[in-house]
């Protein structure tokens, strides 16, 4: 229906005027030989009334598509597939691309979407009103990109999915479940190697959910979380996953991430992880996509290989550049390195600076243990 | 439906530009211009004039005011514009993104009403 009005709006009207006359006239009538292909047509036509009684005067009447050739061929897994990429278009607002997508692909309410993102209902039912207006009046395509573009495009809906994921990864367990079900579907419909990379590195990171805090709701480090406790079934199709995606054209920093999260899921502990091999994925993870945060996280790999002091000179050659300088990871890194190599003062300092950025409750409860263990 | 594609470009560094280089995107201009007429989406264009020739004009409470530049200072300037038909959003940004300028340049893509 959005596909044949490009209007959200208008689309979700048309289709309740059209259930309306079916609640009427099936039980007259009978049930139509094709009920879908009965609502969408019965749909065009209420929109047109309703552009005819000018309740809309943006659209004119010569813009409602007249065929519906394609309803026979009319497919619900490609329509939420269109109407992923329609959302997380990148001519959208980022904030109003992950907006859209929760709400109209995932069907939360304004309400669920606005807590998830801290701000309030009507600044995010303002910002919906905004995207939906300029997908109708900038005729923003219900449709999958083709090739050339798919790759650009593909990149949008998966940074949006794992927006998504990360801002559930504390306080939000649903929005997870909600990415990794998206990760799924984009998976099943548009198989693309960085896809299936994401749902695993999406997979590998929520099996140790249960492990990664304590009931009191502090951080527990990947080295002292209980490894009994990780899901295995989840593990086991993650890591699969990511040797799919390795062994298919195109893929990139997702499937790299994941194929260093398989890595970890699969050790005993953490000492007895594969940290050369981790080390050598980071080291193509920066070729692939420079950052300092992938250079932070291959430092404190090479701290695990070759000792703290090896790691520490590679954060301090970051901080030095000027880079990451009010990032807390940076330096709750550097404070347990110090600790490691017995460097308390030092340690406590880097902490204490490190507390000062850090917003998450339980990242600071962790921070504040160790503080105090010093 | 109609979108008019603004072209925006540093005027100030157009004096920098050797003769060859701006040869050869007369030529490139001319030759997108030919394929999107072939194409069917060229409706019109014209390239502007700089801002030191504009003029803001403005009428409140009746009284005319017209004065000298544009009227706003950016760091990029409105260079020229192509008026095109397409599609949807996505094909006038395929065919803003072969516009010349955009390669040094931005291209506003602004849908038109009616």
């Amino acid at each position: 229906m959005i596909r044949l009005l490009g209007d959200f709006d208008l689309a979700e009207e048309a289709l309740q005027d059209a259930f309306a006359a079916a609640v009427e006239r099936w039980p007259v009538d009978g049930t139509p030989a094709n009920p879908r292909s009965w609502l969408i047509s019965t749909g065009r036509f209420k929109a047109i009334d309703r552009l005819r009684k000018g309740r809309r005067e943006v659209a004119g009447e010569a813009d409602v598509p007249q065929e519906l050739s394609d309803t026979e061929d009319y497919d619900v897994a490609d329509d939420r597939l269109r109407l992923i990429f329609t959302c997380c278009h990148p001519a959208l607002h980022p904030d109003a691309q992950v907006a859209m997508t929760l709400r109209e692909v995932c069907g939360l309410t304004t309400e669920e979407v606005a807590a998830a993102f801290l701000t309030t209902a009507p600044t995010l039912a303002q910002r919906i009103v905004r995207a939906k207006a300029k997908i109708r009046d900038a005729r923003i395509p219900y449709e999958v990109p083709e090739r050339p573009d798919l790759a650009e495009r593909l990149a949008t809906v998966l940074h949006v999915v794992y927006l998504v994921f990360n801002q559930g990864y504390f306080t939000r367990p649903d929005l997870g479940i909600e990415a990794i079900r998206l990760g799924r579907l984009l998976v099943e419909l548009l198989p693309e190697a960085e896809a299936i990379g994401l749902l695993a590195l999406m997979l590998l990171h929520d099996a140790r959910r249960a492990t990664r805090t304590t009931t009191a709701g502090e951080l527990i480090p990947l080295e002292e979380q209980d490894r009994a406790q990780w899901d295995r079934r989840q593990i086991k199709e993650g890591v699969a996953l990511v040797e799919r995606a390795l062994g298919s054209r195109g893929f990139g920093p997702y499937t790299l991430q994941a194929a260093i999260a398989a890595l970890h899921a699969e050790a005993p502990s953490s000492p007895a992880t594969d940290w050369v091999q981790i080390v050598g994925l980071y080291d193509v993870l920066l070729r692939a996509e420079p950052s300092p945060v992938i250079e932070l996280n291959r430092a404190a790999a090479i701290a695990m290989r070759d000792g703290p002091e090896h790691g520490l000179r590679l954060i301090d050659a970051i901080l030095a550049r000027g880079e990451l300088r009010e990032y807390h990871l940076i330096h709750a890194a550097r404070a347990d390195l110090l600790r490691r190599l017995g460097r308390k003062p030092e340690a406590r300092d880097a902490y204490a600076h490190a507390l000062a950025l850090t917003v998450e409750e339980p990242e600071r409860r962790l921070i504040e243990r160790r503080l105090q263990e010093l | 439906m109609k979108y008019l594609c603004l072209v925006y470009q540093e005027e100030k560094q157009e004096a920098n530009v050797p003769q060859d280089v701006i040869e050869q995107a007369k030529k490139d201009y001319w030759a997108f211009t030919e394929d999107i007429k072939k194409s069917g989406h060229y409706i019109g264009s014209n390239g502007l004039k700089h801002t030191d020739a504009a003029t803001t004009v403005r009428v409140r409470n009746g009284k005319l005011s017209a004065t000298d530049g544009p009227f706003a200072e950016t760091k990029e300037q409105l260079g020229g514009y192509f008026l095109i038909e397409a599609k949807d959003l996505n094909d006038a940004i395929q065919v803003a993104a072969r516009i010349p300028s955009a390669k040094w340049g931005s291209i506003e893509v602004r849908p038109v009403w009616g």
